[in-house]
């Protein structure tokens, strides 16, 4: 128990990712107009973008560039950080934004044929024509 | 419902947290992630692929088939926007033709037609909420945009130096078209860069990057191995890989800029491509 405890304490940055995703999976179930949902994706995604590139830090490291490009040296592998998690995250970045395009275009058609985002009355009105 | 959401969001939190300890701490120098493939990679991928920037390296060369898809993803979504709200080109919408006479400033509106016949140079077509141009943004924004778009070329093809690349460059390039659409008009952009030009550049992009691919497997390798550039313009293997890196990223470039305008095009015209913000 006190080892857990100290773990949750240490790894303190976890908490922000899993807050910011709750905020983004609750606005996404639960609130009811469509905008706020796609707010809600998007918090969703920022979450798990700011998770992959904390599993990529490393103490004392730098970002993936290397300084010396001669192939004289050795580079050494501690002084650099992974690149991966930072290559996954830019390209979900720029598709997030895309499909963050594609979901706006679908709630605009929604809106010319209901006459409103709210989902409850949407179903009504589908209900009920 | 909202009781039921707020109990699953607070029982996904938990497990979560709850998980917390396997998951490495801040700055783990022996966290997995840091240990197996990134080694690999930092230390071995200038010499395979002569590009200091293991992003670019690891993006364009590693994880190709990845960033192929990655951008056929983005040509489907602006692909799929224009399919949903684009309005057809022959729907006249009578209130959004609106002509002011430029030497007496009158604003006119014909009721049952929309395009004025024929061209002509005492009318010009104005927004329907027209504000007059202000000067001080118009013409900032003139000074500003060629300078914007140079930095998204540079940003495109320094990317094996510096933090860069493709998909970075690509967004700068279409802010700057969002740029020109905000500060002057949506039709000024459309004039500059016309639907016909954005859909094909979106194509070509995705095609560009395919035809790389399909070289390789020309030169009798598997698709998308950059060594089949070994060898054009006297090039060892590494710095064949490097080319091959800078023709994806080109074509991710040109993809993104033209999917991004495309889908501030549409979204900001409701689909009209006529009057935007």
């Amino acid at each position: 128990m006190e080892d857990f405890l100290t773990q949750l304490t240490s790894k303190y940055n976890f908490w922000a990712y899993i807050v910011l995703m709750m905020v983004g999976l609750y606005a996404m179930i639960a609130k009811g107009n469509l905008i706020k949902k796609l707010i809600g994706l998007s918090i969703f995604q920022t979450a798990i973008m700011l998770f992959y590139v904390a599993i990529g830090s490393k103490a004392g490291a730098t970002i993936p560039i290397l300084r010396d490009h001669t192939l004289k040296g050795v580079i050494d592998f501690v002084e650099y950080i992974n690149p991966l998690p930072h290559v996954l995250m830019l390209t979900a970045i720029v598709v997030s934004v895309a499909t963050l395009g594609v979901a706006l275009a679908l709630v605009l058609r929604v809106y010319d044929v209901h006459q409103t985002l709210e989902e409850d009355e949407i179903l009504e009105k589908i209900k009920n024509p | 419902m909202k009781k039921t959401a707020l109990l699953a969001v607070i029982l996904t939190g938990a497990l979560l947290i709850l998980s917390m300890e396997n998951f490495p701490s801040w700055g783990d120098v022996q966290s997995p992630a840091s240990l197996h493939l990134s080694r690999h990679f930092i230390e071995k991928s200038y010499e395979q692929t002569l590009t200091p920037n293991l992003v670019t390296a690891v993006l364009g060369d590693y994880r190709g088939f990845d960033t192929m898809l990655e951008t056929v993803v983005v040509f489907t979504a602006a692909l799929a926007c224009f399919l949903v709200i684009r309005l057809p080109r022959d729907v006249c919408t009578p209130g959004l033709f609106y002509y002011r006479h430029t030497r007496t400033g009158l604003v006119v509106r014909k009721h049952d037609a929309c395009e004025l016949p024929g061209e002509n140079p005492t009318f010009e077509r104005v927004d329907s909420d027209w504000p007059p141009h202000d000067v001080v943004v118009v013409s900032t924004c003139r000074m500003v945009i060629p300078f914007i778009q140079l930095f998204g070329l540079y940003v495109v093809a320094h990317g094996h130096y510096s933090p860069g690349g493709g998909f970075q460059g690509g967004v700068i390039f279409a802010a700057s078209y969002v740029l020109l659409a905000v500060s002057h008009d949506l039709r000024t952009l459309v004039h500059r860069l016309n639907e016909r030009v954005t859909h094909l550049l979106s194509a070509a992009g995705v095609l560009l990057f395919f035809g790389v691919g399909l070289f390789g497997m020309a030169m009798g390798l598997n698709f998308l191995d950059y060594g089949a550039l070994e060898g054009v313009l006297g090039m060892s293997l590494a710095s064949g890989h490097s080319l091959g890196i800078l023709l994806v990223e080109i074509g991710v470039g040109m993809t993104v800029t033209a999917a991004l305008v495309i889908i501030f095009k549409l979204l900001s015209s409701r689909g009209t491509v006529t009057e935007g913000l």
